[in-house]
């Protein structure tokens, strides 16, 4: 909730301090002592499997649910010092059942935000149309439809609409692509990475989803039975994760999931040699997955890592394949805890 | 057919009684579905969102339909004599079970997610409740106003037992004179009635229900 008048919308800072969240009655807090800092502008995934707090941590930002302890702070406000609603007209949301209003056309649900806010009418009707055609859904064609008119994947990019209406500088998102088929999660978690790259909001994202979550994540939370297990970058939690718990989760055993984890960047050793241009290329945001697949295809054991530019790098061989996919076991020491962040 | 053309004949030569009763009919319903709704869609409501024995006060009161229409005609008369105000009490009281099931499962069937979602965005508790819950649970709602609004003119009929001059007069003249054209005058009309405001009411339930596909 940082400026709000700059053109650039930015993403606001989001501290947790000693989360609790105990239900009358539970054996146990489902949030247990979470704390955590978030930077301006961060994609944040939390993940971890059902049951362990991801959700209901989540949710307690937004005050959906009460925390029974500790402190959250958005920008240096604590969220309890303002209103609920007021609160929650700053932050977009997002849950996987999509939580359009049925009753009202599209335009409406995304004009939902800013109408609570008092913008003006044209305001608002400028918004929404250039917030539609942000989401992919040209304005013309959809704008006056209703939400069961539409696929799951549009509803759900109507529902990134509504979020995003009002600028916030915090997007939550609840397991938002959960009911896509498997090719629209993909091209919305593309288009997701754009939006935030474009707009830089704070985002966090739950997900069970350990694919989804190395795709979209600067930073992973990895939940375990309401406690912080691991916050760190992908790669590091496929690579060294904290300790089996987070080695089970994200597979870290498997040998092909980590080569798809992977980036040729960090794996490619070789430094660029005169032969570098004759062999084939391969960009250094793709991963080894990627790589031993172009290998298999050309017969080629060397490939020409280029960076966005289309400019070779490095170049990597399948010896460096090994030693990346190969060195890493579970780290020993299972002690990286949530105060350490 | 000579018993059409005589229930003709009869509207011909009494239109000005036909069209007083038929008002008188049309009016009486009209407020007892008025109350009716001001009452039962409210309590509807409230029940709804108890925690905890919402179900059994619905029920409670649901359970008015296993007495008969007429007996409910006849069990205000010690409070309120014969006239105008039991039957418009008894014909509110019949509207009852309808409005009140079909309010509390309207209310109840709106998925929970899209409620979240209400206040996810900053809604406040009046805006939930105006802007999405009650505009959701409004098609099963006035499904519940069809139901009674049948239960009430078809059921206006029997407040002339107890003073009213409704189209129940031509029944109840029918029945006392054997004379099957003052039946059937009666209850052609009644029937034109109930159908008639079970289409009208139909027609609003799909106007406030969403489109889909």
């Amino acid at each position: 909730m940082s400026d709000r008048n700059g053109e650039t919308a930015a993403g606001s800072a989001i501290r947790l301090d000693h989360v609790v969240k105990r239900y009358p009655g539970a054996e146990r807090a489902a949030v247990d002592d979470v704390t955590l800092a978030v930077e301006p502008g961060e994609f944040i995934v939390l993940l971890g499997p059902s049951g362990c707090g991801k959700t209901t941590l989540l949710k307690m930002i937004n005050r959906i649910h009460e925390p029974t302890g500790g402190s959250i702070h958005i920008d240096d406000i604590e969220i309890h010092d303002l209103p609920a609603s007021a609160l929650r007209r700053r932050i977009g949301y997002v849950i996987q059942q999509t939580g359009l209003f049925p009753h009202i056309r599209v335009e409406d649900n995304v004009a939902t935000v800013p109408s609570l806010l008092k913008w003006d009418k044209s305001r608002i009707r400028r918004r929404v149309r250039e917030l539609l055609e942000l989401v992919g859904l040209p304005p013309d064609q959809y704008a006056r439809r209703y939400p069961m008119q539409l696929s799951g994947g549009e509803q759900q990019r109507v529902g990134l609409a509504r979020a995003l209406a009002a600028e916030p500088t915090t997007m939550l998102m609840d397991e938002p692509f959960g009911a896509l088929d498997a090719i629209t999660r993909t091209r919305l978690q593309s288009e997701l990475r754009r939006i935030h790259r474009q707009l830089g909001q704070t985002i966090l994202f739950v997900t069970h989803d350990i694919d989804e979550a190395v795709r979209l994540a600067d930073r992973i939370v990895v939940l375990r039975e309401g406690r912080v297990v691991q916050f760190a970058s992908p790669l590091e939690i496929v690579t060294a994760p904290a300790d089996s718990f987070v080695a089970d989760l994200v597979g870290a055993d498997d040998v092909l999931r980590r080569m798809s984890l992977i980036p040729v960047a960090s794996a490619a050793q070789g430094g660029l040699t005169g032969r570098s241009s004759d062999l084939e290329e391969i960009s250094g945001s793709a991963f080894l997955r990627d790589a031993i697949g172009q290998m298999v295809e050309t017969g080629a054991d060397r490939l020409a890592v280029v960076d966005e530019d289309g400019r070779p790098v490095s170049e990597l061989s399948l010896d460096d394949i090994h030693d990346a996919v190969g060195e890493h076991e579970p780290a020993a020491d299972p002690t990286v805890s949530a105060g350490d962040q | 057919m000579d018993t059409i053309e005589s229930v003709l004949e009869f509207y011909r030569e009494r239109s000005d009684q036909v069209l007083e009763l038929t008002w008188n009919h049309v009016e009486l319903s009209l407020l007892a579905l008025g109350f009716a709704t001001l009452i039962f869609v409210p309590l509807g409501v409230i029940f709804s969102r108890m925690t905890r024995g919402g179900s059994g006060w619905v029920g409670a009161i649901a359970s008015i339909r296993v007495i008969p229409s007429l007996a409910l005609v006849f069990l205000f008369y010690p409070v309120f004599g014969f006239g105008y105000e039991p039957a418009l009490v008894a014909l509110t009281v019949l509207a009852g079970p309808p409005l009140i099931l079909n309010t509390y499962a309207g209310m109840r069937q709106v998925d929970a997610s899209i409620l979240e979602a209400a206040r996810g965005v900053g809604m406040n508790p009046a805006q939930v409740f105006f802007k999405v819950h009650l505009p959701l649970a409004l098609p099963v709602i006035v499904a519940g106003m069809r139901s009674a609004s049948v239960e009430i003119f078809a059921s206006a009929t029997l407040a002339s037992f107890i003073g009213v001059k409704t189209l129940g007069q031509y029944i109840i003249t029918g029945i006392s004179l054997l004379d099957t054209t003052y039946l059937l005058a009666g209850g052609l009309l009644i029937v034109a009635l109930v159908l008639g405001a079970e289409a009208i009411l139909g027609a609003v339930e799909r106007l406030v229900r969403p489109p889909v596909a």
